[in-house]
This record gives structure tokens, C-alpha cells and sequence, in this order.
């Protein structure tokens, strides 16, 4: 914006030359300041053990080992199953998060029908909300069901809560498809199912990539409901695992094994993210700023 | 957009279906297409809304019949100190992790929209650690505060501002300040985004007449960019002070609530009684008084931001 007026047009004199370079230090500076802890934490976990549990800590690893994540390996029903659960959790909450909202969505874009109004306005209120205020019930809920302590049934509240978000976008995704489309493909006698399928899947794509990527997000990295459904040690999702880490349930704190696991558990968000950049911020700006 | 939709035969087909006030075959199909996704909605949220409700008038174990109590449990909660001190941090964390992420976004946002080469690198790396989750970035910085193995304390003595050892999670203020610095460091890459969208879609020819009349780039940015910027502040100041009042997993994982219970925010209190102590139907009337605190607040932050935009 107001910068162009610095930084471009004419040629470079010194004084552009150097507050250009400070710019770039300020940057820089930034930069090592965000990503540190990460990048730190990564280094730490691929430490032999003794260097990571160093008093005080020590520089870069002497040697590259997976000693680490061997150990955390060995914590509970060991690390593989903990990362399954949340790997299946994710993975439901996903599919079912795409599934629902993409038919929601075409429903609430395409369909007239009797309080269509109020059911949107429903799924979207919940969004004011906070989670946080309904687990009580949720957990008496889940209990009664015999959904507590069951993979799926974290995933069906995890599919719930990403409803308001993954519906908005689709319906907005619907909105966006030329009606000529349809009418052309429904004069070939299309069926509605097949309609969706076939010619405006394609198009919606965008919108299911964002409302995919933040079901996988949320899934994978949320605490409190975990924490409150999967109260059998086998069932615990990863985050849960490495707090019981950090609690000492097994036994004194492992730092090595710990970065480990906080290795493991941001390492995926992190290139989902880098990945799939362009989807996530169209949600974030796209979503919030309109709704 | 309903006019688009209905040609001539389809309108036919409505009207007479309304007469008869049954569905017609597409708007059954309509309605198959968003039933899961009700049904989801109603089961495992608007009933456990209204259940909330229904239990925070009982006293409810985990095992055993609920007993009717009436306003027993608001009654509890009025004398309740631990409530009153959960509430109390929890306003107070609040005001005190706002200002620091608001003003280090603007300049964040600020810096990230200058058109130099390599910028966007930089956005995204400010961005990360929005990304990663708050439970895997409170384990994270537990151990980079720890007094022992992290790596915290030993940069601070390496630049002399820090002898000794210090137990940052060990003494209320330390432990306030060090999670302030946390979550600032997780959660500031967001609301930089949500200023920098709202800052690039204010027309450049606005800047460009401001500097024709010789406005200054701080002219500029007081006159220009914060007045237009107003509406994405108030979002973005919606968004986080609502997530700032329902903070858990920090305290939860870096303080344990300690030290001395002083740092039990209020959902940190709702789960201890309801899953520590198993009061459920308390556990139920404080979720509610959190869900009021909640729609008062962004009400009140709409309005006052509103009443400025139109001043």
C-alpha cells in the first residue's frame, strides 16, 4: 500500500540500498524469532537421549539418533497406537466433516424446502456458541450411547463442531456454480445425485479441499474434548499421550522423548499447512470476514 | 435468487404442492441432502445445549440419579470463591493478552505488506505456529521455560539479562507472563493475516490522493489505513478475546492451575468440577454463566466498535 511510494520507482540510492537491508534484517529477525521453538524442538528430538535431558542444555546433537522416538515408543500401549487413534479420528472427521457439508451445502444452494431458513441459521448459531459450555451433556451423551472412549465416537463430535464452518463454505462453493450448468446437465436427465457428482463436484473442489483442511487441523490438534472422552489409556488421542508425558504417568519427564512427540504431532499440521496454503487462508479470510 | 431458480413449470409445481402442503419430490431431495448434517447438529449440539440447562437445575453425579435441587447449584456458584478468582484471571488474562497481540500484528500486517521481494516467505513464516496446536505449543514451551534442560533461561544468561535459574511456571507472575508469551507467539500470526486482508482491500487510490496533498506515511496510517481497518479490527477483536476467555489447554498443561489454584481459568473450573469432581449438574449451571459472560461480550464489543465506525 503506502509503501509503493518508497520502495519502487526510480533507481536505488544508498539510503534505499540500506533501509532495504534493515527491512530484510527485521525480517530475518522475526523469522528466527517464530520459528526457533519449532526448529529447536526438532533438533532436540533427533538428540542421542543424554544430550537432550542435558542440565545445562547442550548446542547442536553430537550425532543424529531416533534413540528419542524409540523411547516414546515405549510410553503406554507405545507411541503407534496413540498415533492411529488420532490418525483415525483425523481421517473420520475429515471424510465425514466433506461429506455432510458437501451435501448440506448443495442442499441449502440448490433446494427450496420448508424451513430451510431456520436450519441453516441452526447449523451456522452453533457456531457462537463454544464447545467448551456443552461437554458436560456431550460426555453424558457419548456415555449413554456407548460412543465414550470409541474413536468414533470423538469423531462424530469433532464432525459436529466443524459443521457451521464446512456447511458456510459449501453452500457459498454451490453458490458460485452458473446455474446454466445444471439446467444443461438436468435437460441431459441428470439426476440430482448424479448432477452433484458428476458436474459440480469438479467445481466445489476448492471449498471441500478448505473445509477438509480444517477438519484435519482441528481434529489433529485438539486437547479438551479428547481429554474428556478418552479417559481409557488406549484410547487416548496423541496430545493426550504427550501431556501424560509431561504429567509424569509414566514414570519421570523424558525431554527427549517429549520433543519426540511434539515433533510428531506439529510436523504434519505444519506441512498440511505448507501444502495446502492457498485453501487455508481463502477459509480464514473468505469464511470469517463474511460470516 | 429464488427468481432465478423457478421457471414457469416448477412454479407450477410449487403452487399446487402448497395447496396440498406436501413437499414436492425436489424439496424432499433438498431436505434428504441437509438431514445429516441437522441431525448431527441436533443431536450432538442443540440437545446437549438444552441439557445444560436442564441439568444446571439438578444435582447430577456421574453414578446415581439426579435430584432436582432448583437454583441450588447458581446458589452454590454465588458463594463459590474459587469461581469468583477463576473469573477474575480469566478477565484478567484477557486484557492482558490482547493489547500485545493486536499491536504486534498491526506491525506485523504492516510489515508484511510491503511490496518487497520475498515477503510472502516471511508472512508464512510468521504464520506457523497458528497452525501447530495449543497443546503441542504449551508442551513445547514447557520445556523451553524449564529451569533445567530448556534452552530459555540459557539465552537469557547468554545475553546477561538473567542470573542464575529462574522456574518461570513456578510463581503466579512469571507463569502469567511466560504463557502470555506463548500464546502471543502461537496465536499473533492470525490476527496479522486478518489485519493484512482487511488492510489490502482498501483502494490504493485513497494513499495515492492522500499523498498527492503530502500526507505522511504515519499521516496516512492514522487518517487512512485505522479508520478503514475498523471493522476487520473489530472481528479480529471478537475473535480473539473470545478465544482468550475460553483458554484451557495452556493452563491446563504449562501451570496445572497452580500456583495455588491461581491460575484456574473458568472452563479450567467447569472441567475440574465436572470431570474431577463429577458435580455435573454444577459443572452444567457454570457453562451456562460462561455461555451468558460469552454472548454479552461479543455483543458489547460489536456495538462499542460500531458506535466508532459510524462517529
Amino acid at each position: 500500500m503506502t509503501a509503493h511510494s518508497l520502495f519502487l520507482g526510480r533507481s536505488l540510492t544508498w539510503r534505499r540500498l540500506v533501509s532495504r537491508l534493515l527491512l530484510y534484517l527485521v525480517f530475518i529477525s522475526l523469522a528466527v524469532i517464530f520459528l526457533f521453538p519449532i526448529t529447536w524442538s526438532v533438533i532436540t528430538s533427533v538428540k542421542p537421549p543424554a544430550e537432550a535431558a542435558a542440565i545445562p542444555p547442550t548446542g547442536l546433537p553430537s550425532r543424529i539418533t531416533w534413540d528419542n522416538y524409540l523411547k516414546l515408543n515405549e510410553f503406554g500401549a507405545g507411541a503407534g497406537r496413540y498415533l492411529f487413534n488420532s490418525i483415525s479420528v483425523s481421517v473420520m472427521t475429515v471424510v465425514g466433516t466433506i461429506i455432510l457439508s458437501t451435501l448440506a451445502g448443495y442442499g441449502f444452494s440448490r433446494f427450496s424446502f420448508p424451513a430451510k431458513g431456520a436450519l441453516f441459521l441452526m447449523i451456522l448459531a452453533t457456531l457462537m456458541i463454544p464447545f467448551q459450555s456443552i461437554l458436560t451433556p456431550l460426555f453424558l451423551i457419548l456415555t449413554r450411547l456407548k460412543l465414550q472412549n470409541t474413536l468414533p465416537g470423538l469423531a462424530l463430535v469433532y464432525i459436529t463442531f466443524q459443521l457451521p464452518f464446512g456447511v458456510f463454505v459449501m453452500r457459498n462453493s454451490f453458490d458460485t456454480v452458473p446455474r446454466e450448468l445444471e439446467e444443461a446437465a438436468l435437460l441431459d436427465g441428470c439426476s440430482s445425485v448424479s448432477l452433484l457428482y458428476r458436474v459440480m463436484l469438479p467445481i466445489v473442489l476448492p471449498g471441500i479441499i478448505t473445509a477438509g483442511i480444517y477438519a484435519f487441523l482441528n481434529a489433529w490438534n485438539e486437547f479438551l474434548a479428547a481429554l474428556i472422552f478418552m479417559n481409557q489409556q488406549s484410547m487416548f488421542t496423541f496430545p493426550i499421550l504427550l501431556n501424560s508425558v509431561n504429567t509424569g504417568l509414566y514414570g519421570a519427564v523424558d525431554w527427549g522423548a517429549l520433543q519426540a512427540g511434539v515433533t510428531i504431532s506439529i510436523l504434519p499440521s505444519i506441512l498440511m499447512f505448507l501444502v495446502l496454503q492457498r485453501y487455508y487462508i481463502q477459509g480464514l479470510t473468505g469464511g470469517s470476514v463474511k460470516a | 435468487m429464488e427468481t432465478l431458480r423457478n421457471r414457469p413449470a416448477e412454479t407450477a409445481v410449487k403452487m399446487r404442492n402448497r395447496a396440498w402442503r406436501l413437499p414436492s419430490r425436489r424439496q424432499l431431495a433438498g431436505l434428504f441432502f441437509v438431514l445429516p448434517a441437522v441431525t448431527f447438529t441436533l443431536l450432538f449440539f442443540i440437545i446437549p445445549l438444552l441439557m445444560t440447562i436442564w441439568m444446571s437445575l439438578h444435582d447430577w453425579p456421574l453414578i446415581g440419579t439426579p435430584s432436582f435441587i432448583g437454583s441450588g447449584n447458581y446458589d452454590t456458584l454465588a458463594a463459590d470463591r474459587q469461581f469468583w478468582t477463576s473469573l477474575g484471571f480469566t478477565i484478567r488474562y484477557t486484557l492482558l493478552v490482547t493489547p500485545p497481540i493486536f499491536i504486534l500484528a498491526f506491525v506485523l500486517a504492516l510489515l508484511v505488506n510491503l511490496p518487497l521481494r520475498g515477503v510472502g516467505l516471511f508472512r508464512t513464516a510468521y504464520f506457523i505456529p497458528v497452525v501447530i496446536g495449543l497443546g503441542a505449543s504449551s508442551l513445547l514451551w514447557v520445556w523451553l521455560l524449564n529451569d533445567r534442560v530448556g534452552p530459555f533461561n540459557t539465552i537469557l544468561r547468554q545475553l546477561n539479562l538473567l542470573q542464575g535459574s529462574l522456574v518461570w511456571l513456578g510463581s503466579f507472575d512469571t507463569a502469567l507472563f511466560a504463557i502470555i508469551v506463548s500464546v502471543v507467539w502461537k496465536t499473533v500470526g492470525f490476527t496479522m493475516v486478518l489485519l493484512l486482508t482487511g488492510m489490502q482491500a482498501i483502494p490504493q487510490e485513497i494513499y495515492q490522493a492522500a499523498m498527492v496533498d503530502g500526507a505522511s506515511y504515519l499521516g496516512r496510517l492514522r487518517h487512512i489505513t485505522l479508520p478503514l481497518l475498523r471493522p476487520t479490527i473489530a472481528l479480529a477483536l471478537v475473535l480473539s478475546v473470545i478465544g482468550s476467555f475460553l483458554a484451557f489447554d495452556q493452563f491446563y498443561i504449562m501451570t496445572r492451575g497452580g500456583p495455588r489454584n491461581q491460575t484456574i481459568t473458568v472452563v479450567y473450573w467447569i472441567f475440574n468440577n465436572s470431570f474431577t469432581y463429577f458435580k455435573m449438574g454444577y459443572g452444567a449451571a457454570l457453562s451456562l454463566v460462561l455461555m451468558g459472560f460469552l454472548v454479552i461480550l461479543s455483543m458489547l464489543q460489536l456495538r462499542l466498535l460500531h458506535r466508532e465506525i459510524s462517529y
